[in-house]
């Protein structure tokens, strides 16, 4: 195979509900090789596998479907390879269902699914959670187990030649590693290239996020047409050099600022940013505006990939009940604040952890920070934990009640139960979950 | 004269489980130097009073200008049980940007 002399990536969604259309317009304009689509969460593959549970054709992403029926055409048409961790739960289910969706539209494909990253039965229970130093039986049921699978695992199906690469559980760089890898013959045990890759697909796993999502701020931090937001793609160069662009006539922006504030997100280490690939050196990157819309990255270096992998734990945590309701005009707070100390006497003894929220005043940062106003209107937002839904629901019956039994003009109450799946996280040693490539083709 | 960090830098905040991960960037690069000076891991720790119970440590990023905190024990117990409205601490950031700082006369 000859080496490219570069690769571009594009990066179509950044979370399970990302919007649909930045990745058929990167597909259409952005002059690819790859697509990416990142779509899961930490919590979302131990839903999905609750799926997997009632329905063993189920357990990918519910929006892959949609999202496989507008992009295929255009993927065929360009030549351009997909990859990504759509698969959830159920990698080999998902691949089936785009067969069928190219099937309908008739469209030949060949589909690589990923799957080992299920650790579910090497799982005992009496593993420490890394989060608690308690064994993971201690939190509660334990309903999934996924390690965090490498590039060295996506590879062997990028050397099928299949045109969509699905995956369960992957770091999110290495959806773009890879390809880079495939494409330049990058070794693995080259930890500074590996090193740089990884900082671009950091750059890159969270779509909008570094072209002005999650950015704007009206004044300070203005970001142009975000309803037409476009996402990034990334020309990556073998020297793993890259610049992050966008397509033209897009929404958005990709400034300094914009792939700073990305290159930081969620980085508990600046020096040592793990995954199962590399230890990531981020104090070595540079980065410098290329033109408008486009950054430059270069540096960046990295050690040895860690002799263990990262599995997250899915467990049944029981259920939250919530409910919720507004005060407005004179004496707002105070009433509200009446109206929780009467649902913290009815229900303190029946529920162990209650919260009461004062939502335009105190709810999210409960701290003296500028809380000298009174505001106009004000929400009360009592919240429960419990072990069945039926105990979860007394929550928003008890506040629904204030209507008649409440203090005055209280109004638009609205009443949730849903059931919690706690996340907790173990290592395990890297050898132990096996990946493999299961191929489906459809010819038409 | 006192200004807020809103008014010479932004932020973006990150979780890892009960770990809240802040960012503080200039607008300006030549401001490095002073957040570096003033934005000190106590300062941050005594302006979150109440909402981070652990540790705080900050690591200098003087290749992109930026100061990064790690804290511990933010994210009352972390995102996927926590009972709060804002279980990843995303609106954390806008806090950060709260604290007033001393520029330094001249």
């Amino acid at each position: 195979m000859t080496k490219k002399n570069k690769v571009r990536i594009g990066c179509g969604a950044g979370f399970s509900g990302d919007r649909l259309e930045p990745a058929v317009n990167l597909a259409e304009k952005g002059d690819l090789d790859y697509l990416v689509l990142e779509c899961l969460a930490e919590r979302t593959i131990a839903l999905a596998q609750k799926r997997k549970t009632t329905d063993p054709s189920q357990g990918y992403d519910p929006l892959l479907e949609r999202r496989i029926e507008l992009l295929l055409p255009m993927l065929k048409q360009k030549k351009i390879r997909l990859i990504t961790n759509m698969g959830a739960a159920n990698p080999v289910a998902a691949a089936d269902k785009i067969i069928g969706i190219a099937r309908r539209l008739g469209i030949s494909i060949k589909v690589a699914a990923v799957i080992g990253d299920d650790v579910l039965e090497h799982i005992c229970g009496d593993e420490l959670a890394m989060e608690t130093g308690n064994p993971i039986s201690w939190s509660g049921q334990t309903v999934s187990a996924n390690a965090y699978l490498g590039a060295d695992a996506i590879l062997p199906a990028l050397e099928t030649g299949a045109d969509i690469i699905i995956t369960g559980r992957v770091a999110d760089p290495s959806l773009f590693v890879a390809p880079l890898v495939h494409e330049f013959g990058w070794s693995l045990d080259d930890a500074d290239i590996i090193a740089k890759g990884t900082m671009v697909g950091h750059l890159m796993e969270c779509a909008g996020q570094i072209t002005g999502g999650y950015f704007a701020d009206p004044v300070k931090k203005p970001v142009e047409n975000m309803s037409t937001l476009g996402h990034p793609f990334a020309e990556v160069y073998p020297d793993g050099s890259a610049i992050i662009g966008k397509v033209d006539g897009t929404g958005g922006t990709i400034t300094l600022a914009t792939a700073k504030e990305q290159l930081l997100y969620e980085v508990t280490n600046p020096y040592q940013y793990m995954t199962p690939d590399v230890s990531a050196d981020f104090t070595t990157v540079f980065l410098k505006q290329d033109g408008k819309d486009r950054i430059k990255v270069t540096g960046g270096s990295g050690s040895k990939k860690p002799s263990t992998l990262k599995v997250s734990i899915g467990y049944k945590a029981g259920f939250t009940g919530e409910g919720e309701i507004t005060f407005a005009g004179a004496n707002a707070l105070e009433r509200a604040r009446l109206a929780g100390e009467i649902m913290q006497e009815r229900l303190y003894t029946q529920f162990t952890e209650l919260r009461v929220d004062y939502i335009g005043h105190t709810s999210v940062h409960p701290t003296s920070l500028a809380h000298d106003h009174k505001p106009y209107e004000v929400r009360l937002r009592v919240a429960g934990k419990a072990a069945t839904t039926d105990e979860a629901a007394i929550i928003g019956q008890e506040v629904e009640a204030l209507y008649t039994n409440g203090p005055a003009g209280g109004g638009g109450v609205r009443k949730y139960v849903n059931e919690v799946i706690g996340i907790v996280s173990i290592l395990m040693d890297r050898n132990t979950p096996k990946s493999s490539v299961i191929v489906k083709e459809y010819e038409h | 004269m006192s200004i807020k960090l809103y008014d010479i830098a932004h932020s973006r905040a990150g979780d890892k489980g009960n770990t809240l991960i802040l960012s503080l960037i200039p607008y300006e690069e030549k401001d490095y130097e002073l957040l570096r000076d003033v934005v000190t891991a106590d300062k941050v720790k005594e302006h979150f009073k109440g909402i981070i119970h652990g540790e705080i440590l900050r690591y200098e990023l003087p290749n992109i200008s930026a100061l990064q905190f790690v804290c511990q024990q933010a994210l009352a117990g972390g995102v996927t049980t926590s009972l709060v409205m804002d279980a990843h601490g995303k609106t954390l950031s806008y806090a950060l940007l709260e604290m007033c700082i001393e520029l330094p006369a001249g």
